[in-house]
């Protein structure tokens, strides 16, 4: 029976209580940024914050899949330049001196970039599930492999100069958003409603609030985990797409330290380290903060050397305001 | 020198929720073996955690060699020679045996540790015990037995005059076991007293002097054991008479739900087993902890893979080898461990209900939020689980209504063959009927229940036909009207 009459409100509140303290980090963040310097609230700037923010926001989103399945995966920057360097290698066999036609070689290296990125992630899940490997350490290992892959494929140098319909991902808009932004809230989405309204969202939640009782529910675990991880390379191949249209280059030394940036989202955003809570929306303001807290930091004439600092002690202070708020 | 080297008195135990010990008093000689007997939850572990500094009493009096013995911890209980073995032994398995020792206190020398000095004094030990074992040996390399023997060897080194030794031959062979004897032999021969859990009647009565019986938490008897036998132990044990508190009832019994064949299992040594259930009877699984029944359970849902055997659903042979496998055939579990395996805390009442059969609210993959409330709501109401709302945490609900939670979730997948192990384990008497009075349900319905209790009177009172295991072996069926507490025993102790 039920016991309690349920007041829809109050349960909404409740329930989200700690995504809106997120939100309201991230105002009053942008507040006190704006009062020491008016600049930041500009649509210019403002633009500019959510463009920096949307890569790290991408990748976020299947990291949080990671992290909610207890989880971690550090291989994604590896993976954003390994498959950034094949996307660009491929667009370069287009053109009059290539072997195909342009648009050609532009459709077949972005389905090998997504291609390569999601088999980097199969390639994770599998070590996690057959290896029965602390995913630690075979993300670990895929991290050196990728960068090794990335490195090798392109002998150490930057793949750049594209054209323009392909750096439409980078630096192209929809009507007067910028295409990456659209991209981004578009992927939110569906991850929201993966989460929320199918079968392998609810497995995503229940392998990592408890694995075993998953199991012995008469579901396959393992499967789930490797799609899981597959997942999270197929968002960093999505963000070396737009990375590379952006900054017109491939390299096989991008990416580095952006699993840190997706992690640090993720728990800011509230999502557990040890899985089964957390929300996908809670990532994207978990990117957002970081992104905020750089562009203010910028502003301010931090050098970039404090900024890492600070960034540092915010995700302490997040993970302990976390586990303070859930201890009651 | 005074004979009676152990004494405590009046010792009261509470944990949350449970008294343990209720006004317990116990004695112990030099150079005695004293046996300590009783059902699992009897309260013989706790009170020799309590003498060896594990737990600290809620009240109570002890004294050692007539002073005055009040400990906070192990270690404090060991510097005055008070030293407890373990079931689950306390050794490094990286590390050597001289080590393990010593461990912690290891002889320095010069250059750190003296380790001439340390596999001197650990092998001078070993050989006082008459076991031949290398004090460099790395201790993962030895089997149980030999692990025991260090541990004993370790306790000397305290110079320990009450060793406690809970279940020491759980895990050994028939001639380990004769080892073990020789060294506790020994140990007796040297005054030391020997405080010993066991349930193996056999066992006790060749190597005991004296036998106290606990039950329920409290004290029933000492006896010598030259001056009893295995009845009357089995009687003390057991004792109380069967209360009114199991709503029985009894149904018309159907065709054969579920029949397994000849399984075994190495990794859990379950030996040649078949059994089968049928529709509208509840089977009960009795034995003690470690006879295999837990494990059983686990094959036969598909959980842990087994060697041989086969299982037949409505006498159709059927392969199981995942948990998926077992329920599409109808099959539910309901593990011992609720919170461990049964429920993913985190997850609200409604996720847990539907976890195991999402196919049920949803269309290719994709779940009718609206469906599920409904579904999730009958089962409450069905079931009369009390939580506030739906999406109530499961963490936040007590035993009793997580238990139906969890059957709730066997519900929505059309179980008609459930296994319940430890139904009613941590849950309050009140729940408890209503556990049972599900099962009468179910069973009226055509369900088939299989129960594994260490409970007895759980087993007596609810079951229609009773199997009891031994070592990986189901060493006896009883039917409900010849079956007793005694049989039982005597049949899951291997004492006859």
């Amino acid at each position: 029976m039920i016991t309690a009459e349920s007041n829809k409100l109050k349960d909404f509140v409740m329930h989200n209580a700690r995504d809106f303290a997120t939100l309201l980090a991230l105002i009053i963040l942008g507040l006190i940024i704006t009062i020491m310097e008016p600049i930041f609230f500009t649509s210019a700037n403002l633009i500019n914050v959510i463009n920096q923010s949307a890569i790290n926001a991408i990748i976020a989103i299947g990291m949080t899949f990671v992290i909610l399945s207890a989880g971690i995966d550090l291989s994604v920057g590896s993976i954003v330049a390994f498959a950034g360097v094949v996307l660009g290698s491929v667009i370069k066999l287009g053109g009059p001196e290539g072997i195909m036609p342009l648009g050609v070689a532009t459709v077949l290296g972005l389905g090998a970039a997504l291609l390569v990125g999601t088999l980097c992630g199969t390639v994770n899940g599998s070590f996690v599930v057959f290896g029965e490997m602390h995913p630690f350490i075979s993300t670990l290992g895929m991290m050196s492999i990728a960068r090794g892959f990335a490195l090798l494929w392109t002998g150490g140098r930057p793949i750049f100069g594209y054209h323009q319909s392909f750096r439409w991902f980078g630096n192209g808009s929809i009507g007067p958003l910028p295409t990456q932004v659209v991209l981004c809230v578009l992927l939110y989405i569906i991850a929201w409603w993966v989460l929320k309204y199918t079968k392998f969202g609810r497995y995503t939640y229940a392998i990592g609030g408890n694995e075993e009782a998953t199991r012995l529910s008469g579901i396959n675990v393992g499967f789930h985990k490797i799609m899981i991880f597959s997942i999270n390379g197929l968002m960093a191949a999505v963000a070396a797409i737009i990375l590379t249209a952006r900054l017109d280059s491939a390299s096989p030394i991008s990416g580095l330290g952006y699993e840190l940036d997706a992690i640090a989202a993720v728990t800011i955003g509230g999502t557990s380290q040890r899985g089964g809570e957390g929300k996908i929306f809670g990532s994207l303001v978990g990117s957002l903060i970081i992104g905020v807290l750089r562009n203010g930091l910028n502003l301010l004439n931090v050098s970039s050397y404090t900024q890492q600092i600070v960034i540092g002690f915010v995700i302490i202070f997040a993970v302990m305001l976390d586990m303070k708020t859930k201890k009651k | 020198m005074e004979k009676t080297i152990v004494k405590m008195e009046n010792i009261v135990m509470e944990f949350p929720g449970v008294r343990a010990l209720d006004n317990v008093s116990f004695e112990a000689d030099r150079g005695e073996v004293h046996v300590l007997l009783g059902e699992n939850g009897a309260g013989k572990s706790t009170l020799t955690k309590i003498l060896a500094g594990v737990y600290k009493e809620t009240s109570g009096k002890m004294f050692l060699e007539n002073e005055v013995y009040e400990i906070n911890n192990i270690r404090e209980a060991r510097e005055k020679g008070v030293t407890m073995i373990f079931q689950e032994l306390n050794l490094v398995p990286h590390l050597s045996v001289a080590e393990n020792i010593f461990l912690g206190r290891a002889p320095k020398g010069r250059f750190g540790i003296d380790w001439k000095k340390m596999n001197e004094d650990a092998a001078r030990l070993l050989k006082s015990l008459h076991v031949d074992i290398e004090p460099t040996a790395v201790v993962k390399h030895l089997g149980v037995a030999r692990q025991q023997m260090v541990e004993i060897a370790k306790a000397l080194s305290f110079e320990s005059s009450v060793i406690v030794m809970d279940e020491p031959t759980a895990a050994l062979t028939e001639s380990e076991i004769d080892e073990l004897f020789k060294v506790i032999r020994k140990l007796k021969s040297e005054n030391v007293c020997i405080i010993y859990i066991s349930h193996r009647m056999d066992e006790l009565l060749e190597i005991g002097d004296r036998v106290t019986v606990l039950r329920d938490g409290q004290y029933v008897s000492t006896v010598k054991v030259k001056e009893t036998n295995v009845n009357e132990l089995i009687t003390l044990m057991v004792g109380r008479s069967l209360e009114q508190q199991y709503p029985k009832e009894i149904h018309e019994k159907g065709g054969v739900a579920i029949e397994v064949k000849n399984l075994s299992q190495n990794k859990n040594n379950l030996k040649n087993i078949s059994f089968k259930a049928h529709r509208g009877e509840v089977v009960g699984f009795a034995g003690l902890m470690g006879a295999g029944r837990t494990e059983l359970m686990r094959a036969v849902f598909g959980a842990d893979r087994f060697e041989n055997g086969k299982v037949f659903i409505n006498d159709k042979e059927v392969s199981i080898t995942k948990p998926g496998d077992a329920i599409n055939n109808g099959i539910g579990f309901l593990t011992e461990d609720r919170k461990g395996q049964g429920l993913v805390l985190l997850l609200g009442v409604d996720q847990n209900v539907t976890l195991s059969n999402l196919d049920a609210i949803s269309v290719k993959s994709i779940l009718n939020l609206d469906k599920e409330k409904k579904l999730v709501r009958k089962h409450i109401n069905d079931l009369s689980i009390k939580t506030p709302h739906i999406y109530q945490k499961a963490k936040y609900l007590s035993g009793g209504n997580q238990q139906k939670v969890v059957l709730a979730k066997w519900l929505t997948t059309q179980s008609d063959i459930i296994i319940f192990d430890e139904p009613t384990r941590g849950i309050d008497v009140g729940a408890k009927v209503e556990i049972y009075k599900i099962m009468n349900e179910m069973t009226k319905r055509g369900a088939a229940i299989i129960m594994v209790s260490s409970e007895l009177p759980e087993i007596l009172g609810m079951s229609d036909r009773i199997y009891v295991m031994r070592e990986g072996e189901i060493k006896g069926e009883l039917k409900y009207e010849e079956a007793d507490q005694e049989k039982i025993m005597s049949l899951a102790t291997g004492g006859r």
